[in-house]
Order: structure tokens, then C-alpha cells, then sequence
């Protein structure tokens, strides 16, 4: 069975096929409207989301298939202990494609590992979020015209920032990316993604608590949010909470074609202000977002024989 | 100090010095009715000081627990009080419920009846990592 737990379960191949069905969904989406009909896809979303699950019932109605909706673990069995395992089984036999997202990490693997149909990862604590990579290249592609030779700027949580790791993994595989990793010294990247993904492989990076000072190097500027929902301790995050907030007088060194992105949802990062400067980039995200769900839920359907 | 030999049964050697007690732990050897000899701080002219293990008992051991504790381990099977096979320790690919994972935030710390599993994915500097959530094993 094929899944999606982790972006690098695609390949770059793969990912530049499911970049030109989006491309080809959003220059023809009448040709795809149909394109599911008849099937399922349940939306299960143990911990706040707007835009991500949104995003997934939006793109399976675009399809023409349904979605089974369950949000909050109080409305459903996993609030009298059910296990993941049992969840995934059971809801395997309602649905053909399952959204998962979960506060524990791990937890979308293990339905995976138990479920009969396919399993998106829709975030899974403060580890994975591979569908918001999807939306983060898909956003790249179209504002760069590709991925090779990019100095990327990661601004933030970059300790509990799971877009932040995800990203790190899949742009590390194109030829001539540099990384810019800002943010405080108590929310640095972890160890472990710095040594998988960017010494071993040999990919530049610079380490870094000033924005300013960096700004001008950079082509992306990928601005995260400070997530209280990881922390234990409400002191640490109050302290840290404001670390990195985008103004209009901190692009000034600036490139002029500099891309802002932003996973969403923002708290006060980045200034409403920037909104209309043509650089920002966070809202196109959204929308490119929905569009690769759509063409990642034909990908998984397609090859796990769901699909004619 | 002097411990008898046994008649049949294993014995781990050369284990790092201050290693043994956690190889005890991890193997269940504390469940064990037979005879369980550790010898900590032996002296050792390859090591310097080492700790045994014996146990006199044919019990099967589980080579990946000491592998993962001290791939420089040994462990000598004893039959009839003669030495029947000699095996060298290496670190396991994969380790499954040998050791916990020990983030709160995994799905292990909550989910019934799953699989502890760890995966070596730094062999040089002998890092395992939960499949889960990747967190280092301690």
C-alpha cells in the first residue's frame, strides 16, 4: 500500500509528477472534476486545523468523490481509548483514502501500518507535515520556475516546526540549495535533521539569530510561528513567543524578487502590513495547497487500484 | 576473587566496564531461578578492567540487546562444561522492545500493545532512533 507519512516516501520524480498534475488541474480543472467519483476520502483530524483540513475535503469535493468528516478526538472512539491500529481498521472499511491528523507523533504511521487503504500524513505532533511541503513546492515552482541554485531562508520554531523539517528534506535533494536557519538559540533545528539532511548530504547551511543581517542572501523567506501547543512549560513560550516578527523596514535590504512564505496560521510574525507587498506569497500557498491534495489523492488512488 | 565455571550455559565477556548492570536489566536476567554470576571491574589485560556475565543455565539470549549494549561484547556457549560456540557482538539494524522510546509526545507513550521499535541510523556514533518520532534512544 502505498502512503504518504513522510515527504520523503516520494521521490523527486515523483514529486515533479504530482507538480505538473497540479500545474495541469489548475490550467483544466473541469477534466478532474469527475475524476473521483464514487469515492471517499475521511478527513480525521484529531488537533486544530483550518486550513489543512479544509484544504483536503476541498480538493476530494473538486474531484468529485465525498469526504467523512470526524474533528476532536471527543466525537469519536478515540476518547474511550481506541487504538490507532483498530481506528485505522475500522475506518478503512467506510473509506477509500484517509487525512489523518494527530497530536502524537508517529500516529499517522501507525494507521498506515494497520489501515487497508491509503494514509495521508496531515501532521502528526511536532514531526511531519509532508502535504504542507507539497503546497511549499508547488508555491516555489511557480514563484521560481524551479528548485535548483535557491538560498532559503527558515525563520523561527524551527525545533517544533514540522513544515520547517519537512522542507529541509525535500528542497536538501535539489542541486545548489543553501539554507539559512534563523532563529533562537532555544528552538534551533534538531541535530538530527541538520546531520541527515544537510551534512551528510553535504548541503551548505549557516546558523544564524539575526533576520536582518541574512536578509539580503535570500531568495525564500519561510517565516514560522512560535506553536504554544508544543510547549509544557507556558513560561518558555512566553518568553521566546515574539523571537522573529516580519515589518516592512526588515525587508529593506531585501531582494527584489525575494518570495515570503508562511505555513499559516500567523500570529503576529508577519505584519498584516506585508500583505499587499507583492512578495508575499503565504495566501497562494493556501490555495496551491488545495491543488496538490487533489493531485496527491489521485496519485494514491490511481496506484493502490482505487481508481480506473 | 574466583567464580566457578559453568557446566552449561553463557557467558558474556568482555563487556565495557560499568556496562553489565544495564545488560542484566535489558536481558531479564533478574527473572531467572539458576545461578547468575556479574563480576563488575574485572581485570583485564586487552581492557584494562571488564565486567562477565554467567549464567548457568541454557537460556536463549538475545544477541541484539547486547549488541545494542556493547557491541564489543562476547558471548561464549558453554556445553558440558566446554566451550561450543563463541560469538562476537555487532550492533543491530533494528531493536524491537528492548528500550522505550521516551518522548512524551510519541504515539508510543499512549498506544496499546505496540511495537517499541529503534532503528540504527548512525552507526559510527551508535545512534538509534524511535521509527515513530526519531527521537535518540538514551
Amino acid at each position: 500500500m502505498k502512503d504518504l507519512i513522510d515527504i520523503l516516501d516520494l521521490s523527486t520524480e515523483e514529486l515533479n509528477q504530482l507538480i505538473a498534475t497540479a500545474q495541469d488541474i489548475i490550467a483544466k480543472p473541469a477534466e478532474y472534476a469527475e475524476a473521483c467519483h464514487g469515492k471517499k476520502l475521511a478527513s480525521l483530524f484529531f488537533e486544530p486545523s483550518t486550513r489543512t483540513r479544509m484544504s483536503f475535503e476541498a480538493a476530494m469535493y473538486e474531484l468529485g468523490g465525498n469526504v467523512i468528516s470526524v474533528t476532536g478526538t471527543g466525537a469519536s472512539s478515540v476518547s474511550k481509548g481506541e487504538s490507532m491500529a483498530d481506528t485505522a481498521k475500522t475506518i478503512s472499511c467506510y473509506t477509500d483514502i484517509i487525512a489523518v491528523r494527530h497530536p502524537k507523533e508517529g500516529a499517522a504511521y501507525v494507521m498506515a501500518q494497520a489501515a487497508s487503504v491509503p494514509v495521508i500524513n496531515a501532521g502528526d505532533g511536532g514531526h511531519l507535515h509532508p502535504t504542507q511541503t507539497l503546497a511549499d513546492l508547488l508555491t516555489i515552482y511557480r514563484e521560481k520556475g524551479g528548485f535548483e541554485g535557491l538560498t532559503i531562508g527558515v525563520c523561527g520554531d524551527l525545533k517544533f516546526g514540522r513544515t520547517v523539517h519537512s522542507l529541509i528534506s525535500a528542497m536538501s535533494r535539489y542541486k545548489g540549495v543553501k539554507f539559512v536557519l534563523i532563529s533562537p538559540e532555544e528552538l534551533k533545528v534538531p541535530s538530527y535533521v541538520k546531520k541527515d539532511e544537510l551534512q551528510q548530504k553535504g548541503i551548505p547551511y549557516v546558523q544564524t539569530t539575526d533576520l536582518e543581517a541574512v536578509m539580503p542572501d535570500l531568495d525564500i523567506l519561510y517565516m514560522t510561528r512560535v506553536q504554544r501547543e508544543r510547549f509544557f512549560n507556558e513560561e518558555d513560550y512566553l518568553r521566546l513567543k515574539d523571537s522573529y516578527i516580519l515589518t516592512e523596514d526588515k525587508l529593506k535590504g531585501a531582494k527584489k524578487d525575494l518570495s515570503i512564505m508562511h505555513p499559516l496560521p500567523r500570529v503576529n510574525e508577519i505584519s498584516v502590513a506585508i500583505d499587499d507587498d507583492p512578495r508575499a506569497c503565504y495566501f497562494k500557498q493556501v490555495l496551491y495547497g488545495k491543488y496538490m491534495r487533489m493531485a496527491l489523492i489521485l496519485k494514491l488512488l490511481r496506484e493502490n487500484g482505487q481508481l480506473k | 576473587m574466583n567464580i566457578d565455571s559453568i557446566s552449561n550455559g553463557i557467558v558474556i565477556d568482555h563487556i565495557t566496564a560499568g556496562k553489565g548492570m544495564r545488560l542484566y536489566e535489558l536481558l531479564g536476567l533478574d527473572s531467572l531461578d539458576c545461578s547468575v554470576a556479574i563480576i563488575k571491574n574485572a581485570v583485564s589485560k586487552k581492557m584494562g578492567h571488564k565486567d562477565i556475565i554467567k549464567v548457568d543455565a541454557d537460556i536463549p539470549v538475545n544477541v541484539d540487546v547486547i549488541g545494542f549494549v556493547d557491541p564489543g561484547a562476547t558471548v561464549n556457549f558453554i556445553k558440558n562444561g566446554q566451550l561450543v560456540e563463541k560469538k562476537n557482538m555487532e550492533m543491530p539494524e533494528k531493536l524491537v522492545n528492548v528500550i522505550r522510546c521516551k518522548n512524551p509526545r510519541c504515539i508510543t507513550s499512549t498506544e496499546q500493545e505496540i511495537q517499541h521499535i529503534f532503528k540504527l541510523t548512525d552507526k559510527e556514533h551508535k545512534v538509534y532512533r524511535c521509527i515513530y518520532c526519531e527521537t535518540k534512544a538514551n
